[in-house]
């Protein structure tokens, strides 16, 4: 990590400050983000309301700031479950192979047949919204690259010489594909699993916007853009703040996964 | 050829099988029946009339029965009929399809014809001020949430600048317009949401063409072109730019699951009558039938695509087609 590219060091400047703002919520927002006051209803930003009020009168800010909390813990919630799910499926199909592989291999061909935002659309539509089932379907609705990550990861070492040391010695398969196999992949699954806490947090703000998602009073960046909607032309506070946020978290997370792609991969050129 | 294509149309069939399996899985992952829901909403409908509506969607059934069923009625293009209006969910799909494949392939169209240009001269300009703006700008795309995207252009173009309608695909009075005016109607209408489902494609596309450009410019072949003394311009439009192509179609393949699927916020954003809207709607009335035809013809056409895109790619590039896979 010699030469940080400076793109990176912004990524990581933007994954940090809002990793505090997600953990400090309580400390940073002067306001009760669920606080009504019909007196000041769609104030523009001032020095009582910094991003100012939307139209129940609540402070945009601190909804902003609780709302980071909300898009964050989506992100990583998901993220780690399609990296478990990712992990166990590609690793089973790159250790055991023959049908075993071709049937794992198979089903994430198909699962990629289906336009995700649909199929988590679908799912949504009978389990019903809701911050729990989303995290748990953005996660079941994305393991598959990981698992093709770690498939092919573990079919080219699988025969490798420390692999046979091991069976030698008479370790289990679940020991070899744990303790040896599985952490020679985790630097690709990092950069996977950062980038996917970018497209998760999208997916979530996107499925929040269409109401889909997380379910008001509960805000989260996509359900404050819900009301922008409404108010365009009116308050372009609503509009352009929460909007922001997420493009500058998703850029951060995606330019820290660059980052970390660069490093893992050492051979290629800048 | 044929013979591949043979063998892609055989491949197929399994994942085909795969589709409807995992598209009657997920509606019928609910904990009651489908049925049930349709009737909470209508306190009207009594027990009698519930079990009626189980009937007639066979719900009553063991779940494999259920399923050979539904894929009985598939293999005739009966998809069942809407909870809501009562219309063949098929006939409700064609009326919305040919809107929404239109757009996405004025989009496919507008992001090859931006993405190829911005990808070959940021890898030819390698290191330059425009490979870096360029670059920003992918990034920026990747990131940006569409639906923001399409509410800021709609705030500038249709609320501010009042140029462009933020709404439906065509005015009122469409039906009196000459040819012309129709066809101007049309792309005002269209020309934001075929740039919002453009946009974020771009980006990506662009950055694949740069990086394709770049291990293409590093191959021997182009240093011999260049070592005999050929003008620059033919070394990188004809002999480079050809084999740099070749991974840019299936990389358009793969990204029509993503365009269809966004297909949602931007339609409902900006109320066009496409497939999108039509399974929002349907999602928020839990009109199942629908959610389950649309699911299922959206995974369709996306196997379409990826089978055009690798017939198109084993055409240009003979050694897929003989190497098999």
């Amino acid at each position: 990590m010699k030469n940080l590219n400076r793109l990176t060091v912004f990524g990581i400047i933007v994954v940090v400050v809002m990793a505090a703002a997600a953990l400090f919520a309580p400390f940073i927002a002067e306001h009760d983000p669920g606080a009504i006051e019909l007196g000041s209803v769609l104030m523009p930003p001032s020095a009582e309301h910094i991003m100012g009020t939307d139209s129940l009168g609540r402070d945009l800010f601190s909804r902003m700031v609780y709302g980071a909390r909300i898009s964050l813990s989506v992100g990583f919630v998901a993220v780690g479950i399609s990296v478990i799910a990712g992990v166990i499926f590609g690793s089973l199909a790159g250790y055991y192979g023959g049908w075993i592989d071709s049937v794992i291999s198979r089903f994430i061909d198909i699962m990629l047949c289906f336009p995700t935002f649909f199929l988590i659309l679908a799912t949504i539509a009978v389990l019903g919204p809701g911050i729990w089932n989303i995290m748990v379907i953005i996660g079941l609705t994305s393991w598959m690259g990981v698992a093709r990550l770690i498939r092919a990861e573990i079919l080219s070492l699988r025969e490798r010489e420390f692999v046979e040391a091991a069976r030698a010695v008479g370790a289990s398969d679940f020991r070899i594909i744990t303790r040896h196999l599985i952490p020679n992949g985790l630097g690709p699954v990092l950069v996977s699993a950062t980038l996917g806490v970018a497209g998760a947090i999208l997916t979530e703000s996107g499925l929040s916007f269409l109401g889909l998602g997380v379910q008001p009073p509960v805000p989260s960046w996509g359900n404050i853009l819900t009301e922008a909607k409404s108010t365009l032309g009116i308050a372009w506070w609503i509009t352009v703040f929460p909007g922001l946020a997420i493009l500058i978290t998703v850029l951060g997370y995606n330019l820290l996964g660059e980052g970390l792609r660069e490093h893992f991969n050492p051979h290629r050129k800048q | 050829m044929v013979n591949y294509i043979a063998r892609r149309l055989i491949g197929i069939l399994p994942v085909l099988i795969g589709i409807t399996l995992i598209t009657f899985f997920v509606i019928h992952l609910s904990p009651g029946k489908p049925t049930r829901l349709q009737a909470e909403m209508s306190p009207k409908i009594s027990l009698e009339a519930r079990e009626k509506l189980d009937k007639l969607y066979g719900l009553d059934k063991p779940v494999h029965i259920q399923y050979w069923e539904w894929v009985r009625r598939l293999a005739r293009f009966d998809l069942g009929k809407s909870f809501v209006d009562d219309r063949p969910v098929s006939q409700k799909i064609g009326e919305r399809l040919p809107v929404t494949i239109a757009i996405n392939v004025l989009s496919l169209a507008l992001i090859f014809l931006a993405a190829v240009p911005i990808g070959i001269t940021s890898a030819v300009k390698e290191g330059t001020a425009y490979d870096r703006i360029s670059t920003v700008f992918v990034f920026i795309g990747f990131a940006m949430p569409t639906f923001w995207l399409a509410l800021l252009l709609m705030n500038l173009f249709g609320v501010h600048l009042g140029w462009l309608p933020i709404s439906g695909i065509k005015s009122i009075d469409f039906e009196d317009y000459n040819l012309l005016e129709k066809f101007m109607d049309l792309a005002r209408h269209l020309a934001l949401p075929v740039f919002v489902s453009a946009f974020v494609g771009l980006a990506g596309i662009s950055r694949y063409m740069r990086t394709s450009m770049l291990e293409v410019l590093n191959k021997d072949f182009i240093r011999t072109a260049r070592a005999k003394g050929l003008p620059e311009n033919i070394v990188i439009y004809k002999h480079a730019l050809k084999n740099a192509l070749l991974p840019i179609v299936t990389i358009i393949g793969l990204s029509i699951p993503g365009l269809i699927g966004g297909s949602v916020i931007f339609e409902s954003i900006y109320a066009i009558p496409g497939m999108g809207k039509l399974f929002y709607d349907s999602v928020m009335a839990r009109d199942y039938p629908v959610i389950m035809g649309v699911l299922f013809i959206g995974a369709i056409l996306t196997l379409i695509g990826n089978l055009v895109a690798d017939v198109v790619y084993a055409y240009v590039d003979p050694r897929i087609r003989v190497s098999g896979r």
